[in-house]
């Protein structure tokens, strides 16, 4: 069975089928990473645009690694340089970008919700590389990813999410991706980055609670996610550096509550001795550089999916027929345009 | 449009036999099985190396390594596929530097499956020879490729389709000439 995505914008609504072919797509990809040759002609003579319109490092490098093990070329735009600081609006600029002729855009921001605004104005898809704290979903992929690698499976797991999940779309694409495969969710923080409303924003039936001490939010775990602390976000004295440390900081002696064959995900860049210890992260535990790996085969199989294009005129395989794409305005928004597959269609083989 | 069985062209008795006779021929011109292996090419070459490495086991009594090649990265229509394609994965769990390579395919048409799998196998390394071998050679090559070990060669029509049904992915064994009619 296949599916047709035109963009990738959230996690929250592909069902799990959808969610596993994504990562299947991504297997193919994993090996690609192995090879002595790592570059495929896949997309060559394909654009794909790298709009980050809010600062990132790894990510940009990954998604244009992924690229150009493609085979594609990449146009940069980066927020320092770009003409934002000029006072040009991100529909401008997009629309500037998209005459240049790129195949694909791939784009962060830090407005929640600016890649879904620009995907109803652009003709190509529009992959979310993260949006303020709304989703990142190629994260939410590559955690699944080794997450499976290493566990076997992402069904009815227990998964602990440590540090401050009110702000992290990372957290987001996780709690949408594998909640729907069952696992169950423990949130833990300082209060003030672990609200109420947390509890529900998986899909209905996902189990999410809240623990406030961390010794318990561990017990049982079987994958623990520690998110990155951002000082800035540290608001004292409610909360200094030094209390988070003493309160959260996920250490191999508080490690021993969750299960023994327990991982540790990280999204990186990793802030050692804040939230998490050296010794943990060094562990065999910790999966942070497979993480790094799996997001370039993650970002391969996206790639592939979305930018390769083709399909369209050619009936004999796909059964049922694709239908124009069909941008809707922005003062039409309604509850379906959050629905980033479009169309779906099983090959006739 | 109908498709329409015209003809058997080989049993699961022919096949077999075939089969041991390519295992043969290969082992005699690759003057041994030092250095060879097998690379079935997704889906039905990989039964036909793995049975074909058995026969050599038979023969020279050596466990020849099989490999599995999956070559819809490498296709060259695949702009036009893309979006339904489902990947599956390579499996090759030895080094090509230096080796001996029999390439296996159950049908050799175009020749257009074959680049791609040649393109697929020196991003892994640079083996020593690549040779070709099919269980049928069907004719109206687009490429410059030809089979070194080739179990029959059959004439066809364009519109015509030979169908080979193994029993380990087809639960039947023998190879059919279909064609479509109007």
């Amino acid at each position: 069975m296949t599916h047709r995505f035109r963009d990738l914008l959230a996690l929250e609504p592909l069902n799990a089928d959808e969610l596993t072919f994504l990562l299947d797509q991504s297997k193919s990809f994993q090996e690609i990473q192995r090879h002595p040759l790592k570059k495929l002609a896949v997309l060559r003579g394909k654009t794909v645009a790298l709009a980050f319109f809010e600062t990132s490092t790894r990510t940009r490098i990954s998604f244009g690694t992924a690229a150009s093990r493609l085979g594609a070329d990449t146009m940069n735009l980066q927020a320092e340089a770009s003409s934002l600081k000029k006072g040009e609006s991100l529909l401008d600029t997009v629309h500037t970008l998209d005459a240049m002729k790129p195949d694909c855009l791939v784009m962060r921001h830090a407005a929640s919700g600016a890649p879904e605004f620009v995907a109803r104005h652009l003709e190509i898809p529009v992959i979310n590389a993260g949006d303020g704290t709304h989703e990142h979903p190629s994260q939410g992929l590559l955690d699944a990813l080794t997450i499976r690698d290493r566990k076997g499976t992402i069904e009815n797991l227990n998964v602990t999410i440590l540090g401050d999940i009110k702000h992290s779309r990372v957290a987001r694409s996780n709690i949408h991706l594998l909640g729907k495969f069952g696992c169950r969710f423990t949130l833990c923080g300082p209060a003030m980055w672990v609200p109420k409303e947390l509890e529900e924003i998986g899909a209905s039936g996902t189990q999410v609670r809240r623990v406030f001490r961390i010794e318990e939010a561990l017990e049982d775990a079987d994958v623990v996610l520690a998110l990155r602390v951002q000082n800035e976000r540290l608001h004292e004295p409610a909360l200094s550096l030094n209390d988070y440390i003493l309160l959260y900081q996920l250490s191999a002696e508080r490690m021993r509550h969750a299960k023994a064959d327990a991982i540790v995900l990280h999204p990186g860049p990793l802030n050692r001795g804040i939230e998490i210890t050296p010794e943990v992260a060094d562990s065999p535990q910790s999966c942070v550089l497979e993480q790094v790996t799996n997001g370039i085969a993650v970002r391969m199989a996206l790639l592939f999916l979305l930018a390769a294009g083709g399909s369209e005129d050619d009936g004999q395989q796909a059964t049922g027929a694709s239908p124009p794409r069909n941008r809707r305005s922005t003062d039409q928004k309604d509850a379906t345009d959050r629905k980033d597959v479009k169309d779906s269609s099983h090959a006739s083989h | 449009m109908r498709i329409v069985e015209k003809a058997q062209l080989m049993s699961a008795s022919e096949i077999d036999r075939t089969l041991q006779r390519l295992a043969h021929e290969i082992v005699e011109k690759s003057g041994g099985t030092k250095h060879l292996a097998m690379i079935g090419i997704r889906r039905r070459g990989v039964p036909l190396a793995q049975r074909i490495a058995q026969a050599m086991r038979g023969i020279d009594g050596v466990d020849v390594p099989v490999g599995t090649l999956d070559i819809t990265l490498y296709r060259d229509d695949l702009s036009k596929v893309a979006s339904h394609a489902v990947l599956q994965s390579s499996d090759i769990s030895f080094g090509v530097d230096n080796m001996n390579l029999v390439l296996v395919d159950d049908v050799l048409y175009t020749g257009r499956t074959i680049r791609a799998a040649m393109n697929g196998l020196f991003d892994l390394g640079r083996p020593k020879r690549v040779s070709l071998c099919v269980l049928i050679d069907r004719g109206h090559r687009e490429m410059p490729i030809e089979a070194q070990f080739t179990g029959r060669v059959v004439q066809t029509s364009p519109t015509e389709i030979i169908e080979v049904r193994l029993r380990e992915i087809d639960n039947e064994e023998r190879v059919v000439l279909v064609d479509r009619v109007e």
